[in-house]
């Protein structure tokens, strides 16, 4: 790179992950190339299975790259940092998970968000805090008036169990907004919500990440989320996952889905996407048989 | 922030704010007291139907009354047993009781044998449990050991209690220990490798130690599972204990049953082991109550039982 360029909040500079499966090589991420800027709201967007998840865990800091670097404000990341939160899915997409969770059992909503159960709303929101050491009483304080900031106050000594999806999720950003980091990463956040808790949840979403001036990565595979949110979608091909094109958004907010141009964005994205879709379905379905 | 305000409002599961350690109304606690009334009356008639078939046997002369003595028989004649029952925690001592405080004094010896024996056998299990996961090379050199000890049965142990302990409380202790020791470490192990990894990368991101993902998430995570399998191991300890006493302890309910067996006396035998029976149903009723109390995120459905 050249010397003299600007760190970004993130940058990936020619990202490879190759996991190694039973000692066969599996490409998820090739050539990785973009940047996050301090403040900006970038979505990542793709099939399902096309590395976006494995991405964020690189840039989290989880798992390190096979080839190129990510770097944050210029400096290379080599391990988890609060200055970059994140936001888990409901974490029924792990295997182990969805194996239990064909029975509803009650404990089962308490694993979506991460939260952990054994903890109330309020403990939950300061675990970072006290993680880093702050008093009782302070991060106490603290959290109280996160959750105020997310609506939840009233809730704080709620189990997760006893809260609605929707509500769960605001927990847990105010978990992640506790330690006030300066990039927030979401995993498919809303993925496991109905449809009007959705659209709640984004203009929600939008409000915190105007307070906070946080740079946000969100991943999903929904189009309209996309278009409702970012400032740019870095648009994924299916496996190995490699940036298609990334698409500005220059739509005023708030977005409203019936605009022509957001119709007219949605069909190039759609168009874009139906590709690697189709490429998707048929490699599954190669896998499958 | 209105949108979000109606939001609350309407998607609150339950908007009335109750604590989660509230009173009982008295119509919720009129229905708990009526479910648990149904309970033990299926209880009681579960056990008499058996005292039912085998007092019926008694009567229609199947069963022989000296080997098979009668429930009639051997809780009638309780007077006669209790001398066999010392409040003297000592070897070779018998006939000297005589009240029901003996039998009491007897059944607590056992109960702590049992109790203490699950209390260091579920600390230890779970400290070893947790260093070879924490520690990667410390788990390679003990997991093929404990894998190996596993299966090997208490009784096989007995003669390695009485080498190391002689005769007394510790050799029973250490039966009990062992009974539970081995399984708890490999149900540690499933349970940490079944914490969910979004937990564990929720507290590394948030900027957890090794040390603290370990205290503050798997600790948490894997208690309410390793309480369950407690509460199975639980009857295996009390078998365990019988025969450990059995063998070297001078007191206790193993030894009042090889008292029994060695004198010939069936109705001691029975009644012995209608008390065994009733020690170890009211010890899982008491870790069922500390389960529900100290580990109330446990998902109960998953948990083998109510």
């Amino acid at each position: 790179m050249q010397d003299n360029h600007i760190p970004q909040a993130i940058e990936c500079r020619g990202v490879a992950k190759i996991w190694d499966t039973d000692g066969e090589p599996f490409v998820a991420l090739q050539d990785i190339n973009f940047d996050v800027k301090a403040g900006e709201f970038v979505v990542l967007l793709g099939p399902s299975g096309c590395g976006k998840s494995t991405l964020l865990y690189l840039l989290a800091g989880l798992e390190g790259t096979s080839r190129g670097e990510v770097l944050s404000e210029g400096v290379p990341i080599t391990g988890t940092s609060p200055q970059r939160g994140m936001i888990f899915q409901e974490a029924a997409l792990f295997p182990w998970l969805n194996i239990r969770d064909r029975a509803p059992l009650p404990g089962k909503s308490c694993r979506e968000a991460a939260l952990f159960p054994w903890l109330n709303i309020r403990d939950n929101v300061a675990f970072g805090l006290a993680l880093q050491g702050m008093p009782k009483g302070q991060r106490e304080q603290r959290a109280l008036e996160l959750l105020q900031r997310v609506g939840l106050n009233g809730f704080a000594h709620k189990r997760p169990s006893e809260l609605s999806g929707g509500m769960r999720q605001r927990a847990a950003m105010a978990r992640a907004l506790a330690l006030e980091p300066k990039v927030l990463m979401m995993d498919e956040p809303f993925a496991a919500l109905d449809i009007q808790t959705r659209a709640k949840m984004q203009n929600y979403l939008l409000d915190l990440w105007r307070q906070s001036r946080a740079s946000m990565l969100l991943v999903t595979h929904s189009i309209e989320e996309a278009i409702g949110l970012a400032d740019r979608i870095v648009v994924f091909t299916a496996r190995p996952g490699r940036i298609k094109t990334i698409v500005p958004v220059t739509l005023e907010r708030p977005r409203n889905p019936r605009d022509p141009a957001f119709h007219a964005l949605h069909d190039q994205l759609a168009e874009l996407l139906a590709d690697e879709v189709d490429r998707a379905f048929a490699e599954q379905e190669a896998l499958g048989a | 922030m209105s949108a979000v305000d109606t939001h609350v409002a309407t998607s609150a599961p339950n908007p009335a704010r109750v604590a989660p350690a509230s009173p009982l109304s008295s119509g919720r606690l009129l229905k708990r007291l009526q479910r648990q009334l149904v309970a033990a009356l299926w209880a009681a008639g579960s056990i008499g139907t058996i005292i039912g078939i085998w007092e019926f046997a008694a009567a229609m002369g199947w069963a022989d009354p000296l080997l098979m003595p009668a429930p009639h028989v051997f809780l009638g004649n309780w007077s006669e047993q209790l001398h066999f029952f010392d409040m003297a925690n000592t070897i070779g001592s018998n006939g000297e009781g005589g009240s029901w405080l003996a039998v009491i004094s007897v059944v607590l010896w056992t109960s702590m044998r049992v109790l203490v024996g699950l209390l260091l056998g579920f600390v230890a299990s779970l400290a070893v449990g947790l260093l070879i996961r924490y520690n990667l090379t410390l788990g390679k050199l003990a997991l093929p050991a404990v894998t190996m000890f596993a299966p090997i049965s208490p009784v096989a142990w007995l003669p390695v209690a009485v080498f190391l302990f002689g005769i007394g409380n510790k050799p029973a202790i250490f039966m009990v220990f062992i009974a539970i020791f081995f399984v708890m470490v490999i149900a540690t192990l499933a349970q940490i490798d079944d914490v969910p990894k979004a937990y564990i990368h929720v507290a590394r991101i948030m900027g957890a130690s090794k040390r603290q993902v370990f205290r503050s998430v798997i600790l948490p995570a894997i208690l309410p599972g390793l309480f369950v399998t407690l509460r199975i191991n639980l009857f295996a300890a009390w078998m365990v204990v019988l025969i450990a006493e059995a063998a070297g302890v001078g007191s206790g309910l193993g030894q009042i049953v090889m008292m029994a067996r060695n004198t010939f006396n069936a109705s001691l035998v029975f009644f012995t082991m209608t008390l065994i029976g009733l020690s170890g149903f009211i010890f899982d009723q008491a870790l069922r109550l500390i389960q529900r109390r100290m580990l109330w995120w446990i998902d109960s459905g998953a948990a083998g039982g109510k």
